[in-house]
């Protein structure tokens, strides 16, 4: 149950999910109250992906139950769960944009199709340019996925995630095959939208440095740039968590305090890794 | 071997799921007429040319070869009425099933697949769309509606060729064997020629669905969803032809 009366937003309780006799996800347990973020690290294919998925009800779990905005989705029909999905915005890996679509009809997707929003045709053209100007591509509208960089597409599949004002976001690998410049760039992005509009934010990552970020730096809507997050003296790294993920099980969750202190050569791994 | 029957009869079920789901689609909104017309031109208009060619082809050649084997008995003025109700009945719904398999349960299940293992399937589902309901569903029906068409069409293109033969190459006059060939075939005739690309429909689009939606494993496991899409497609074609003539032989028997 959720706890000192802050709503979950995400609430899995002993989710373990298999396919085809593999298990992904073993016996997870974890919450994340509203505007808080996590941070989730694990080697390859320890779950990770898996875990977002299973939270927007895009895998079913084998046992266990998941909440998502304050309604047990772990049995709910696929019809009834778009009105969920509705509220979630979601980057997946490799982007997701749907290639014989242009940048424009690809933001405008969710709009148009998730019934719950209702978004009015007069409004849908607006708000496209306002998601691509918050992602600085604005040039973009009618060209194709297949003409962008790699590291556009990843800005136009956010801004499709964010198009539609959800209140809980989940990246999956959001700097994952970009240049170290690019990378900054796509989490600086990730931070705008964390502090401008105060979303619950999951962030699958192999980068500690991403969470780094995320934990010690916020947006300045003065100038556009990330800067440092202590000057009052108090970091907003208490509403960021790490959580590490191993062989699909959950092996550490808490603060990058925390997880500095632990010796745990696994663990220990991802924080030098973001050194180095 | 227990667990190779398993898995096989979890294809099976996955693949009546499938088909079910995308049956039930057809009665219920929301509708993506632009995906059914979009997907008409592409698996009717575009598969029309090789369709024709084909059609004309095998007209011209079975003409050829069913006048010298009637030559025997005298009766080469014939040959209008072996071509017509061998095209009417049977080659002309499973050529045509054939050509449009091997275009189109390829093209749907490499596209599928593609869409698949790039996660764009998850994303649509994230996005508030059922991918049956907005790719299955629009290949069936489309499927559904031009493969009987490009029957027809191959059917009677098949005709000409064979006329175009018969009249120049064997010395059937050419009211001869249209006679012959119009006279031959009965309304069975027609309802089998067409029950059966209506049956082939749901085969060739069903199939290439089914394998592109559970491609797996990157560009490679897209290129095995589409060798296995068009293999299996058209080893049904061949089997369902048997059930279906059988059939419609017991039904003209029993009804004679």
């Amino acid at each position: 149950m959720p706890t000192d009366g802050v709503k979950s937003v995400v609430r899995f309780e002993h989710v373990s999910v298999s396919f085809g006799g593999t298990s992904a996800l073993k016996d997870l347990s974890f919450e994340v109250p509203e505007g808080e973020a996590r941070i989730i690290l694990g080697a390859a294919s320890s779950g990770k992906t898996v875990l977002l998925k299973t939270a927007i009800g895009l895998v079913r779990p084998d046992s266990g139950s998941v909440y998502l905005l304050g309604k047990d989705i772990t049995r709910m029909a696929e019809r009834e769960m778009f009105e969920v999905r509705s509220q979630v915005g979601m980057l997946f890996q490799e982007s997701a944009l749907f290639d014989s679509l242009t940048i424009e009809e690809n933001v405008a997707y969710p709009l148009l199709n998730h019934k719950a929003i209702r978004c009015p045709a007069e409004d849908v053209e607006r708000r496209v340019k306002e998601a691509l100007h918050f992602v600085e591509l604005d040039q973009t509208l009618a060209r194709f996925p297949s003409e962008l960089s790699g590291g556009m597409r990843r800005r136009a599949a956010i801004a499709r995630a964010v198009v539609t004002g959800p209140p809980l976001l989940l990246y999956d690998s959001p700097t994952a095959g970009l240049d170290p410049i690019t990378a900054h760039t796509i989490m600086a992005l990730v931070i705008k939208e964390r502090d401008l509009s105060n979303t619950t934010t999951l962030i699958v990552t192999h980068r500690y440095q991403d969470g780094l970020l995320m934990a010690n730096f916020r947006y300045n809507p003065d100038n556009g740039q990330l800067v440092p997050a202590r000057e009052n003296g108090h970091r907003p790294q208490l509403r960021t968590k790490f959580i590490v993920m191993r062989e699909g099980r959950l092996v550490f969750e808490g603060t990058e305090l925390e997880l500095e202190a632990v010796n745990d050569p696994y663990i220990s791994k991802f924080r030098k890794q973001g050194g180095g | 071997m227990p667990g190779f029957l398993v898995r096989i009869i979890l294809a099976i079920q996955d693949f009546y799921l499938l088909a079910g789901a995308a049956l039930r689609n057809v009665f219920r909104g929301p509708h993506y007429s632009d995906d059914i017309i979009l997907q008409m031109d592409s698996i009717g208009v575009g598969s029309l040319l090789i369709v024709v060619l084909v059609g004309f082809f095998t007209g011209a050649t079975m003409t050829m070869q069913l006048a010298r084997a009637l030559a025997q008995w005298g009766q080469q003025g014939q040959v209008g009425t072996a071509v017509a109700i061998t095209l009417v009945r049977e080659l002309g719904p499973a050529l045509t099933a054939l050509l449009v398999a091997g275009r189109n349960s390829s093209g749907i299940a490499s596209e599928l697949g593609s869409m698949k293992v790039t996660e764009q399937i998850d994303a649509m589902r994230a996005l508030g769309t059922d991918p049956i309901q907005k790719l299955v569903t629009p290949r069936l029906i489309a499927t559904c509606v031009t493969l009987p068409l490009l029957t027809i069409i191959a059917d009677f293109v098949g005709l000409f060729g064979g006329y175009l033969i018969a009249a120049n190459l064997v010395d059937v006059p050419g009211s001869v064997y249209w006679s012959t060939a119009w006279r031959s075939l009965v309304w069975m005739d027609v309802a089998q020629g067409l029950l059966k690309p209506f049956v082939f429909a749901f085969v060739v689009s069903l199939i290439g669905c089914y394998y592109g939606l559970r491609a797996t494993g990157g560009t490679q496991g897209v290129g095995r969803a589409t060798t296995q899409a068009v293999v299996m497609a058209s080893v049904l074609i061949f089997v369902l032809t048997v059930f279906l003539t059988r059939i419609f032989t017991s039904h003209l028997v029993s009804s004679s």
